[in-house]
């Protein structure tokens, strides 16, 4: 087994200790809610979308460590993003959390990620907030699971 | 608090193995219990010397499967005192036979008006059949509440007596809830139920092995449960039914073994237990539930039962002393079976269950298909240990030690 301290880092345990923008948002024009069938996590985002970028972005929620702190992270990367620009940084995080591959240029604190593809079943931990971001994104009111979403 | 039995664990090969470099405590027995060498034998013995199929060959080979099938379907029923082994069907596990009844019995008795009583705690396997049948028949669900904001109370009888009414057909139970550790008085349950004339069934998955179990003493009419988590295979399992009813019941599949005589038009069905085992059964796994049997036994239930109270009352004393834990179900000192579910304020299930997985501690994190009483408890998930016969007091200490490791990384 890999060291936990891999998984645990530093910015993810201060993430999970402090969440950044948790809480319903008011002036959300997109929301759009996750589920881990499996393991029961939730997570629901709430997004203001300013013309094409989104202005504002909150989640709510509950999970491991890794699946909130990986929800905050997002919200500080999302925040002023176009909806292709936002899709660009989760397949930089995609690519991170199942492979550990950083890409140095992109990923700045969501490096903190690159722990989580030693532990295959912490990947949808990881990956809840940022599926129901882009499903909000969508204007998609469907609710998003893992278990329908490719990690 | 070591096991009764001197050198227990040495019947458990599994349990010999380091996890992440340190012994293995395996604490998930709620999930499925470990298997002793005598029930892993049973299976290779049948496979190296008797695998045939049953009821359908004149030859040895077939004689002597069906003879072994059909005597562990005497020791089952003997396992918890049937009146008879035609009451024995083999399914599955618990799943399986709770879903045949909710089909079968419900296809022919529900419709609309009649209620269907259940609990507030109840296992996703013992909700959701009975959740089907309502939708299926028109008929109305109802759940029992549990007392307690961690749920310490257990089922609220009171409301109980007067939820049952006449309208009440069925009344679907848990024996010892998987989550809450509580252990309900069947006996008394199913005497309520009888007296307006409801069918009682009883989800024995927890108890099956870890209690004396007497059917004939509780007097349900049916009871459920899983090979898998008294020392016996997966894959196996048994619905008790009472002769009576069971004989009334039309089959929830059909097939081969379970007719008597088929036209192209139609057919007619065996008599239990055959008209609801379609198809060829489980015949391995079936014989070696039957030296699960065997073994528990040989260990006395009563026995099996005293350890893992004596287990979960130092389990209680030493979790309940660790700074922000909730503990859910009865409280320290009050009667529980051998499992503890908790969670702390500041750390989440899933990062205990991995933590505790590095120091050899495997545990359970999750809602433990129990997601409305999670909710109705306020919590998305807990951690659980659960212990059986060949659990020790030092491993309690290992949890402990672990739990503590852990409190300490996430207080930063
Ligand atoms: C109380 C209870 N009921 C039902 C089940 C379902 O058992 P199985 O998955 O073997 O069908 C379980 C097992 O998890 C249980 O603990």
């Amino acid at each position: 087994m890999q060291d936990l301290t891999d998984l645990y880092q530093s910015v993810i345990l201060d993430h999970n200790r402090r969440p950044r923008n948790r809480g319903k948002l008011p002036t959300a024009n997109r929301v759009a809610h996750g589920d881990n069938p499996s393991c029961g996590d939730q997570c629901t985002v709430y997004l203001r979308l300013d013309g094409d970028r989104i202005g504002d972005i909150s989640f709510e929620g509950s999970g491991c460590a890794i699946s909130q702190a990986s929800a905050s992270l997002m919200t500080l990367n999302l925040k002023g993003k176009t909806a292709p620009e936002a899709e660009t940084i989760y397949a930089g995080v995609h690519e991170l959390v199942t492979t550990g591959k950083v890409d140095e240029d992109n990923l700045s604190d969501l490096a903190a990620l690159a722990g989580v593809h030693q532990f295959p079943a912490r990947i949808k931990c990881a990956t809840l907030g940022w599926h129901a971001a882009l499903n909000a994104l969508k204007g998609d009111p469907i609710t998003a699971t893992t278990e329908t979403h490719k990690d | 608090m070591n096991p009764p039995w001197p050198n227990v664990r040495a019947d458990f090969p599994v349990l010999h193995q380091q996890v992440n470099g340190k012994p293995l405590v395996y604490l998930d027995n709620g999930a499925t219990s470990q298997k002793p060498r005598s029930v892993i034998d049973a299976l290779v013995r049948y496979y190296e010397r008797d695998n045939s199929n049953v009821h359908r060959g004149l030859h040895t080979l077939s004689m002597r499967a069906t003879d072994a099938y059909e005597g562990a379907r005497t020791r089952i029923a003997n396992f918890i005192n049937a009146a008879d082994p035609a009451e024995i069907i083999f399914t599955r596990g618990t799943t399986e036979s709770i879903n045949l009844v909710a089909r079968s019995w419900g296809h022919a008795h529900l419709k609309p008006g009649d209620v269907v009583l259940t609990t507030e705690f109840e296992h996703h396997s013992n909700l959701v059949p009975w959740q089907q049948a309502a939708k299926a028949s028109g008929a109305t669900l109802k759940y029992v509440p549990l007392l307690g904001a961690d749920g310490e109370g257990g089922l609220d009888l009171a409301a109980l007596d007067k939820l049952l009414t006449p309208q009440v057909k069925l009344f679907a139970f848990t024996h010892i809830s998987n989550t809450l550790g509580t252990i309900n008085p069947v006996a008394e349950l199913c005497r309520k139920a009888r007296a307006v004339g409801a069918v009682t069934v009883i989800d024995a998955a927890q108890s099956i092995g870890h209690i004396p179990l007497d059917v004939r003493q509780i007097g349900c009419d049916f009871l459920a449960f899983s090979g898998h988590k008294m020392c016996g295979p997966t894959g196996i399992g048994v619905l008790y039914g009472r002769r009576d009813l069971l004989d009334q019941l039309a089959p929830d599949e059909t097939g081969g073994g379970m007719v008597v005589n088929v036209s192209y038009e139609q057919a007619t069905w065996k008599p239990s237990p055959e008209r609801f085992e379609a198809g060829t059964p489980n015949v391995a796994d079936a014989i070696a539930l039957g030296a699960a049997c065997n073994y528990l036994d040989a260990l006395g239930r009563d026995q099996i039962a005293a350890h893992d109270t004596a287990l979960v009352k130092v389990a209680m004393e030493k979790l309940s002393a660790l700074p922000g834990i909730r503990i859910i179900g009865p409280r320290v000192g009050a009667e529980r079976s051998g499992l503890v579910s908790f969670a702390f304020a500041n750390v989440h299930a899933h990062d205990v269950v991995t933590f505790a997985d590095e120091d050899g501690v495997a545990l359970r994190g999750g809602h433990h298909c129990n997601q409305p009483l999670m909710r109705k408890l306020g919590l998305t998930s807990t951690t659980r240990a659960s212990f059986y016969l060949y659990n020790t007091e030092e491993e309690i200490d290992r949890l402990v030690a672990s739990l503590q490791r852990i409190q300490k990384f996430f207080a930063g």
